[in-house]
């Protein structure tokens, strides 16, 4: 469990990216922060693995203050997987995975076992363990990532816009993986993103934030979606189009759902869950 | 050619005094110049007086300096120590804008990324901030190695043996070859170090190479 209580963070040049946040992120669950760039979801998510210290309140993880924690040794024990991977160029593929096992003292050997294992998980070619980051396509690339962040087996996993610079074929096939994973490993996930699809996709609990994240909502993608809390949450995450506004059209078939295009979305099967 | 089959025992030992100098030279430049290269970095404040002081070290007349030095120090002008502090003084004059500048071109997202996953400080350095600086640090230093060789044969003026010799005495004893073997000699030894720092940076940044030339390979396989 991850708890924002009361915080603030104002930065030296007076701006102040987040503006008395409070939360309680479930442990075990996948949370996502939408909202649009600039609106302090990085901030937050940065407070807590202490990238960024807030200026007020405090973050807790499990009741305890991160702020008692030695900052160095709370990194090495949450997994953190950012935008463009992240990877050290000058690594391999093994040895960015290894990263954090080789700085907690694991041999070598033993790391690099680590790491196999780990290609394994998130569906990278071992034959690729001594390649370098470059030599990798952005997908790839970005799986390491993944591989880097599950590599300690940490409780809680941040994730800041994973899948933000890859083509969308990619991130569909990434997003699908990591909720794969997620239904095997059970982690704590904090996702950061500005789309609201893949926010709806992954979360279990999105909170939709304005500027000074300021929370406008917090809730299931179904509760948002079936009651948005204000016009402004309504149009963000686009009730009235696309395919969050679909209506019944009886055909010689059955009812079917078509939006606002009338393009056909879906057949309306009747009686199920 | 006569002069010089003549002559290789001379030229030898002469080739390798200058090697011992100048090698001496390049390797104490080097380790002084990261702890200044790098506070120039850390320490934006500092940074426009270590580079611009450091730099200007260079434009001391390196004869000037030969003669200084040994008043200031109290060695002889003669002492071969004396043409490897002056050496050492202008390979720091090169290297410390090599290293600041190494520093400088490392991306801060690789760094942050670095410091996400849980480097501490001084690890970081170590590990992620001086080996992605390595390429332009070597840039530096092989030009630092080269400048350094064909410096070194100044030091004949001040009685320092090496293999400036050929050209005084050349030049004195109007024995042309001699001149161009040394010229040779010194052109030589300049190529050699050069060749042994490719090759150590070969060896030590495998990734420095990875980089760039497949890129377009591994963007087909990736449409494949």
């Amino acid at each position: 469990m991850i708890e924002f209580r009361n915080v603030t963070k104002r930065f030296p040049d007076g701006t102040v990216a987040v503006d008395a946040f409070d939360l309680v992120i479930p442990s075990r669950k996948t949370t996502v922060f939408v909202g649009s760039s600039g609106c302090g979801k990085t901030t937050l998510l940065r407070m807590i693995n202490r990238m960024v210290e807030p200026t007020g309140g405090t973050v807790a993880i499990d009741g305890e203050d991160v702020a008692s924690k030695q900052a160095v040794a709370l990194r090495r024990s949450i997994g953190y997987v950012m935008q463009n991977s992240g990877l050290m160029p000058h690594f391999t593929v093994a040895e960015n995975i290894a990263t954090v096992p080789r700085l907690t003292g694991r041999t070598r050997r033993a790391a690099r076992a680590r790491a196999l294992e780990l290609m394994d998980v998130v569906g990278l070619d071992t034959a690729m363990a001594d390649r370098y980051p470059s030599q990798l396509s952005g997908g790839q690339q970005q799986r390491v990532g993944v591989a880097r962040g599950l590599a300690s087996d940490p409780n809680i996993l941040l994730m800041d816009e994973p899948f933000g610079a890859v083509d969308p074929i990619v991130r569909a096939e990434l997003q699908r993986e990591l909720i794969r994973l997620q239904r095997d490993l059970d982690k704590t996930v904090v996702f950061v993103t500005h789309d609201v699809d893949e926010a709806f996709l992954l979360g279990d609990q999105v909170a939709i934030l304005a500027k000074g994240a300021r929370r406008l909502q917090f809730g299931s993608p179904s509760e948002i979606t079936e009651q948005p809390a204000d016009d402004f949450v309504a149009a963000f995450i686009g009730a009235e189009r696309g395919k969050r506004a679909l209506r019944v059209k009886q055909t010689p078939h059955g009812p079917v759902l078509v939006d606002a295009e009338g393009r056909t979305q879906g057949v309306l099967v009747e009686g199920g869950a | 050619m006569e002069w010089v089959t003549g002559n290789l025992d001379l030229i030898g030992s002469l080739t390798l005094d200058h090697l011992r100098q100048s090698v001496i030279a390049i390797a104490a430049g080097f380790a002084l110049s990261l702890p200044l290269g790098w506070v120039a970095w850390r320490y934006r404040l500092l940074r426009g007086w270590v580079i611009t002081v450091t730099g200007l070290l260079y434009t001391i007349p390196s004869l000037a300096l030969l003669m200084i030095l040994p008043v200031v120090a109290g060695y002889p002008a003669t002492s071969e120590t004396n043409l490897v502090i002056a050496l050492t003084i202008y390979a720091v004059a090169i290297m410390v804008r090599a290293v600041t500048d190494g520093l400088d071109a490392v991306d801060p997202a690789v760094r942050r990324s670095a410091t996400a996953v849980g480097y501490g400080d001084a690890r970081r350095f170590w590990a992620v901030d001086l080996p992605l600086a390595g390429p332009v640090i070597l840039a530096g230093l092989r030009v630092t190695a080269v400048s350094t060789i064909s410096l070194a044969t100044v030091g004949i003026l001040v009685g320092v043996t090496n293999l400036g010799y050929l050209f005084t005495n050349g030049l004195q004893r109007r024995i042309i070859p001699e001149v161009l073997a040394g010229i040779v000699a010194v052109a030589l030894v300049a190529l050699l170090i050069d060749l042994l720092l490719m090759l150590a940076g070969r060896a030590l940044m495998p990734w420095a190479r990875a980089e760039a030339p497949r890129r377009s390979s591994t963007a087909a396989e990736a449409a494949a």
